[in-house]
């Protein structure tokens, strides 16, 4: 890494970062904000320290969680989004159901979906109906924006239906779904999180102890591994995203 | 030696177009009683101004749209999707496929085997002059060398009939040139059935054997002209007074066209 990329790409959003621990730090040592409503960074990082077996489990938890849900989102929302592209019909008359999902208040039905589908598995059921939607709804978009002078290429060679889909419709769409991917991964996190608060498994469950505990320092390292786990996601939806489009500009090709 | 295309050549298709009318709702009228006879292996080009309904009429000929009365005649078929090639305005390349694998894509939708069509792919690239090119991604390409992919493309399945929608329009005056006379090598060699929609009397001029001239929309024909050029067209033909002369006659054509659209 040279010194000028440092200087452009890391070092900039480091600088807050500093800038906000130590200040945090100053402001409880000094005593202008109490500690039991916010921790000193060094707090955090002693709980870290201290409870690193408890809280890397948790974390192994969510993540599990997370990806399980995730993975099925993205399985069972492109197929949603494949059928309702089919026809103008069927997406108007599924389309709305769909947005059930983004409407639904997942903190009010997590109690059911411990009824429905047991402790076990109302975390991933969480995780996969909080990040479904977006799925659905950018894949759709993308399904839809085949351009017309393609298909109409397809059309001539009579190309069969599946054909279409596979050839040209999916990888067409792959910049939407890719950006359906981003925002669900996120999203998937914060769902099986939400499931965790019912079922006190993993940093969910872990963050609601704590803070009965009047432990403010661990719900925030508990806060931190969500984050550190939703970015990391991220991380690799951007790098699969990266590689799937890299033909696709000329600039992302030439490098 | 001066030839008649029309009688020798036996390798194109013919296209019968009688009373053919399309209106799109609106209702706006974009062809209105075209009768037009192709013979095989003829080079037509359509003449008409941006918008007059000529990419309409290609399309209603390669079955991609279908007119609301008239009759359309593809002849003979006899399986038509390998038979016809299209061109559109754009390059219309799949950005995730290599030059190689896009021009193969007829050939795999179609169903031939893999060795089969890499083969007639790289003879296709290689006739449009893109041999060094085949494993690079449109974005890497020009857009001269992309059209020359799409033109590729279209070459693939060696079509009987060849229908190129203002191909080059988007392209520099000397790349389009370029291309011109590489098109009309290639229709001079295969004979192949050629209908190439244009809005310049240049290339119309210069490629064809035969002009039809639209006026604008709804489009009817003007004139049905054959060009009084030799058949083997190069690049200084492009200077020669006949060749001006011959420009004049579709330039006329399109006036008075204008003058009866409005």
């Amino acid at each position: 890494m040279s010194a000028r990329y440092f200087m452009r790409h890391v070092l900039p959003p480091v600088v807050p970062a500093i800038a906000v621990t130590l200040t945090a730090e100053l402001a409880v040592r000094q005593g202008w904000v109490p500690s039991f409503l916010i921790p000193a960074p060094s707090q955090v990082v002693a709980s870290l320290l201290r409870d690193w077996p408890e809280l890397w489990g948790a974390t192994l938890d969510t993540a599990d969680a997370s990806l399980i849900g995730f993975a099925m989102s993205i399985a069972i929302g492109s197929l949603i989004a494949i059928a309702l592209s089919s026809a103008p019909w069927v997406q108007r008359a599924f389309y709305p159901y769909a947005v059930f999902f983004q409407t639904v208040p997942i903190i009010a039905i997590a109690p059911l979906l411990v009824i429905w589908f047991g402790w076990d598995r109302t975390v991933v059921a969480s995780a996969f109906i909080v990040s479904i939607f977006p799925i659905i709804a950018n894949t759709l978009t993308g399904l839809l924006s085949t351009d017309p002078a393609l298909r109409d290429l397809f059309r001539l060679y009579d190309a069969r239906r599946l054909a279409t889909l596979v050839k040209l419709r999916l990888p067409f769409a792959l910049p939407h779904i890719m950006t359906g991917l981003r925002i669900g991964a996120g999203l998937a996190v914060i769902g099986a999180i939400v499931g965790e608060f019912i079922t006190g498994a993993g940093i969910g469950g872990s963050i609601i102890v704590s803070r009965q505990q009047n432990r403010v320092d661990k719900v925030f390292a508990g806060l931190l591994l969500a984050s550190l786990l939703g970015i990391a996601l991220f991380m690799v939806i951007n790098l699969i995203s990266r590689l799937a489009l890299r033909h696709w500009h000329a600039s992302e090709a030439g490098e | 030696m001066q030839l008649d295309v029309t009688p020798t050549a036996l390798s194109g298709i013919a296209v019968d177009l009688r009373s053919i009318r399309r209106v799109f709702p609106g209702p706006v009228t974009a062809v209105d009683g075209v009768d037009l006879h192709i013979a095989p292996g003829e080079f037509v080009a359509i003449l008409g101004p941006s918008g007059c309904g000529k990419s309409t009429l290609l399309k209603i000929i390669a079955g991609l749209d279908i007119p609301d009365s008239g009759s359309v005649q593809v002849a003979p078929v006899r399986n038509a999707h390998r038979s016809i090639g299209y061109v559109f305005q754009d390059a219309y390349l799949l950005p995730w496929r290599n030059v190689m694998s896009n021009v193969a894509l007829p050939l795999e939708l179609i169903g031939v085997t893999r060795t089969e069509r890499l083969a007639a792919a790289a003879n296709a690239i290689e006739r449009v002059g893109l041999a060094d090119a085949m494993a690079r991604y449109p974005a890497e390409l020009s857009g001269g060398m992309r059209m020359r992919v799409s033109l590729a493309r279209a070459l693939v399945t060696n079509p009987s009939l060849l229908l190129l929608d203002e191909p080059f329009a988007a392209l520099d005056e000397i790349t389009r040139q370029e291309l011109d006379e590489q098109l009309h090598q290639l229709w001079y060699e295969k004979r192949m059935t050629v209908i190439f929609v244009t809005h310049s009397i240049i290339e119309a001029t210069f490629l064809a054997q035969r002009a039809v001239v639209l006026t604008h929309r709804p489009a009817r024909i003007v004139l049905d002209h054959r060009l009084e050029l030799p058949e083997m067209r190069t690049a200084a033909l492009r200077i020669d007074p006949q060749f001006a002369g011959q420009m004049r006659v579709l330039f006329e054509a399109l006036e008075r066209g204008e003058e009866k659209s409005v």
